[in-house]
C-alpha cells in the first residue's frame, strides 16, 4: 500500500484538488479578515458560479477558462452589490446579525437554484476533459493541473494586488485598523464590499476551474464550503498564506484517506479534523491569535 | 400564577380548535407549526437568552427522532418510555457538544460553525450506519392504539403536542423570571462581566444548551411518532436547525410567546408559497431566508417586538402583550 505508485499519484492528485479548495478558502478568509464575519454564503454562492458557468457553456457555448474572463468581474459586481446593498445594511454593524443575513442569504440562493433548475445533477462535456499528462508514476488529468495553475497565477495576482495596489493597500488598513482607515480618509463601506466581491471573485474562478471535471446541482458548492471552512480554520482566520498551504494540506489529506480508509469515512475525517482544530486551536496552525 | 396566566390563556384557546373543525387539514397545519414552535422555543432558549447561536439544532431534534424510533422498531421498547429516552438521548448529545464548545471557549461564528459540523457529522453517520436504516431510514410500524403514541384521528395528538408547547412556555416564563434566566442574560450580554461578578458562565451555558437540546429532542419524538418515519435528510438535515433558529428570530428573541408567533408565521407563509406557486421543492425555503434577512434588518425584535411597538403606541384598550 505504501509502494511510491500508489503513493505519489495520490499526492500530487490531492496538491492538485486541493489547489481548488486553496482558492475557495482565499475568498472565505479574505472576507474573514478583513469584515471579520464568516460568510455562510460563500457554499451557495459557489454553486451560483457554478450554474453560470454551466450555462455559459451549454447555452452561448463558452469554453469554462473563456467564461472565467467574464463570470470573474460579474460575481466581483455580485458580491460588491450584496454586502452594499444587503449584508451590510441588513447587519447594522453585529457580528450576530452578519451570521444569519449571510445565512438567510445562503438559503435564499440554495432554495432559488433548486426551485430553478430542481435537484438535477448536470455535468459538462469538453473534448479535452479527458486527456492527461504523465508526470513520474502519475498520470495527471489535464484540467486538474490547468486548475492548479491558474490557482497559482491567481494567488499571485492577488498578493501583488494587496501589496501593490491602493485599493489593496486600503483593504490591508481596514484590516489591521479600522477607525484609523476611516479617519485616514478610507471609505470603510466601500472597501468592505470590494473585499466582499474579491471573495465572490475566486468563487467565479473556482467554478470555471471545477466545471470540466466535477458536476453542478443546487448542493454542489457546500462540499467545497465545509471543507474551506476547515483549511481556513487551521490556516488560521484571515491568514492568507494560511489558505493555500491549508489548501494544499486538506487536499493531500482527503487523497490519502480516501485512499485508505474509503469514500465516505474520508467525508467525515475532514469534520473530525475541522471540530478538532476548532475546540483545540482555534488560531489555526500559523495564524495570530483571532477573535 | 399572575406570571403564567397569559399562557394559560392563549393555551386555552388553542385546544378549542378541534371542537370547532375536524378538518385534518387544518390540524396538520396546527401540529406541524406547533412541533416548529418547540424547535424554535429550544432555539430561543440558547440563542434567544443565552446569546449563543446554533447553526445545528438538528443534532438534537434528530437525536430524538431516531433514538425513538430505534428503540421501538429494533427494540420493541414502548413507545413512550421510547420517546422519553431520546429526550434524553437528545439532552446527552446537547451536554457533550456543549461541554466541548463551551470548554474550548467557542463564541460567536465559531460556535455557529462547530454545532453546524456537529450536525452534519451525524448526518453523515446516521446516512450510513446499519442500526439507523442508513439510506432507507427507520419507519415506525402503525400501531393505532395510545399505548404505542399512535392515535385514530389528529385531535389528540394535537392536544398532546399543544400540552407540551404549553409546558414549554411556561418553563421558558419561569426561566425568564428564575435566577438562572437573569444569570443566562448577563452572560449573554457580557460574559466577562458577568465571569467577574461571579457567575460561572461555563455551567451556565451549558445548562441552558442542554435544557435546549432536550426540547428539540422532545420536538423530533414528536416528528417520528406523527410522521413514523425518520431519515438521515429529515432528522439531521440543514432544514432542520435553520427552520428552529427561523421561528425564535422571526417571532422575536428571548421572548415567551416569540417562537410559537414564529412558527405561525413562518407555517403561514409556507402554506400561502404553496397556494400560489404550487408545491415546488425550495421555493418556501426562498421566502423563509429572505425573511430572515428582512427580519434582522428591519425588526430586530421580531414579531413580538412590533406587537410590544404597536401596544405602546396604541396603548389602552388592547390587551397587553407579554414579552
Amino acid at each position: 500500500m505504501l509502494s511510491p505508485g500508489i503513493l505519489v499519484p495520490a499526492v500530487l492528485n490531492g496538491l492538485l484538488t486541493g489547489a481548488v479548495y486553496a482558492l475557495v478558502a482565499l475568498g472565505l478568509t479574505l472576507i474573514y479578515g478583513v469584515l471579520h464575519i464568516i460568510n455562510f454564503a460563500h457554499g451557495a454562492l459557489l454553486t451560483a458560479a457554478m450554474f453560470a458557468a454551466f450555462f455559459a457553456h451549454r447555452l452561448l457555448g463558452l469554453d469554462p477558462y473563456i467564461a472565467a474572463l467574464i463570470l470573474t468581474p460579474l460575481f466581483f459586481a455580485i458580491g460588491y452589490g450584496l454586502q452594499r446593498c444587503v449584508i451590510g445594511p441588513a447587519s447594522h454593524g453585529e457580528d450576530r446579525n452578519y451570521l444569519l443575513v449571510t445565512l438567510g442569504l445562503a438559503v435564499v440562493i440554495e432554495n432559488a437554484l433548486l426551485y430553478a433548475f430542481r435537484a438535477d445533477t448536470r455535468t459538462v462535456t469538453l473534448d479535452y476533459a479527458f486527456d492527461v499528462i504523465q508526470f513520474g508514476p502519475a498520470f495527471l488529468a489535464v484540467p486538474r493541473v490547468m486548475a492548479f495553475a491558474a490557482v497559482i497565477v491567481v494567488a499571485v495576482a492577488l498578493w501583488l494586488f494587496m501589496r501593490l495596489s491602493d485599493t489593496g493597500k486600503a483593504i490591508r488598513a481596514v484590516a489591521r485598523e479600522k477607525l484609523g482607515a476611516e479617519l485616514a480618509g478610507i471609505e470603510v463601506a466601500h472597501i468592505y464590499a470590494v473585499t466582499f466581491g474579491l471573495g465572490t471573485a475566486c468563487l467565479a474562478i473556482a467554478a470555471c476551474l471545477l466545471i470540466p471535471t466535477y458536476y453542478v446541482n443546487p448542493q454542489a458548492g457546500n462540499a467545497f464550503v465545509l471543507i474551506a471552512f476547515t483549511i481556513v480554520v487551521l490556516g488560521g482566520m484571515g491568514s492568507v498564506v494560511g489558505a493555500l498551504i491549508g489548501g494544499l494540506l486538506v487536499g493531500v489529506v482527503e487523497s490519502l484517506s480516501g485512499l485508505y480508509l474509503g469514500e465516505s469515512l474520508g467525508q467525515i475525517g475532514i469534520f473530525i479534523v475541522f471540530i478538532l482544530v476548532l475546540l483545540l486551536r482555534p488560531t489555526g496552525l500559523f495564524g495570530q491569535p483571532v477573535l | 400564577m399572575r406570571a403564567i396566566a397569559p399562557v394559560l390563556l392563549v393555551i386555552a384557546l388553542l385546544a378549542c380548535v378541534p371542537v370547532v373543525t375536524a378538518s385534518n387539514l387544518v390540524l396538520n397545519f396546527l401540529v406541524t407549526t406547533l412541533l416548529l414552535a418547540l424547535l424554535g422555543q429550544a432555539w430561543n432558549v440558547l440563542g434567544g437568552y443565552g446569546g449563543q447561536y446554533s447553526f445545528g439544532h438538528a443534532a438534537f431534534f434528530g437525536t430524538g427522532a431516531y433514538v425513538s424510533a430505534i428503540l421501538q422498531v429494533r427494540f420493541g421498547m414502548n413507545a413512550w418510555l421510547a420517546f422519553g429516552i431520546g429526550i434524553a438521548a437528545g439532552a446527552f448529545v446537547g451536554a457533550v457538544i456543549g461541554a466541548l464548545c463551551f470548554r474550548s471557549g467557542l463564541r460567536g461564528s465559531y460556535f455557529a460553525l462547530v454545532t453546524l459540523a456537529f450536525a452534519e457529522v451525524l448526518r453523515i453517520i446516521a446516512s450510513v450506519a446499519p442500526i439507523t436504516g442508513a439510506g432507507v431510514g427507520t419507519l415506525i410500524p402503525l400501531d393505532l392504539r395510545p399505548e404505542a403514541f399512535q392515535f385514530q384521528s389528529r385531535a389528540p395528538f394535537y392536544w398532546i403536542m399543544l400540552a407540551v408547547v404549553a409546558v414549554s412556555l411556561v418553563l421558558v416564563r419561569l426561566l425568564e423570571k428564575s435566577r438562572f434566566g437573569a444569570w443566562l442574560v448577563a452572560v449573554r450580554e457580557n460574559e466577562d462581566a458577568a465571569s467577574a461578578l461571579g457567575i460561572d458562565a461555563f455551567r451556565i451555558k451549558l445548562a441552558a444548551m442542554t435544557i435546549s437540546a432536550a426540547i428539540a429532542a422532545a420536538a423530533g419524538g414528536f416528528y417520528a411518532q406523527y410522521f413514523l418515519f425518520v431519515d438521515a435528510g429529515i432528522a439531521y438535515g440543514p432544514r432542520v436547525s435553520v427552520e428552529a433558529l427561523l421561528a425564535a428570530i422571526i417571532g422575536g428573541l428571548a421572548t415567551v410567546f416569540g417562537p410559537l408567533l414564529g412558527a405561525i408565521a413562518i407555517k403561514t407563509l409556507g402554506e400561502l408559497t404553496k397556494l400560489i406557486a404550487g408545491d415546488a421543492p425550495g421555493l418556501d425555503l426562498v421566502v423563509y431566508g429572505a425573511m430572515l434577512i428582512m427580519v434582522v434588518a428591519f425588526a430586530p425584535r421580531g414579531i413580538a417586538g412590533l406587537l410590544t411597538e404597536l401596544r405602546d403606541r396604541f396603548g389602552r384598550g388592547v390587551a397587553p402583550v407579554p414579552a
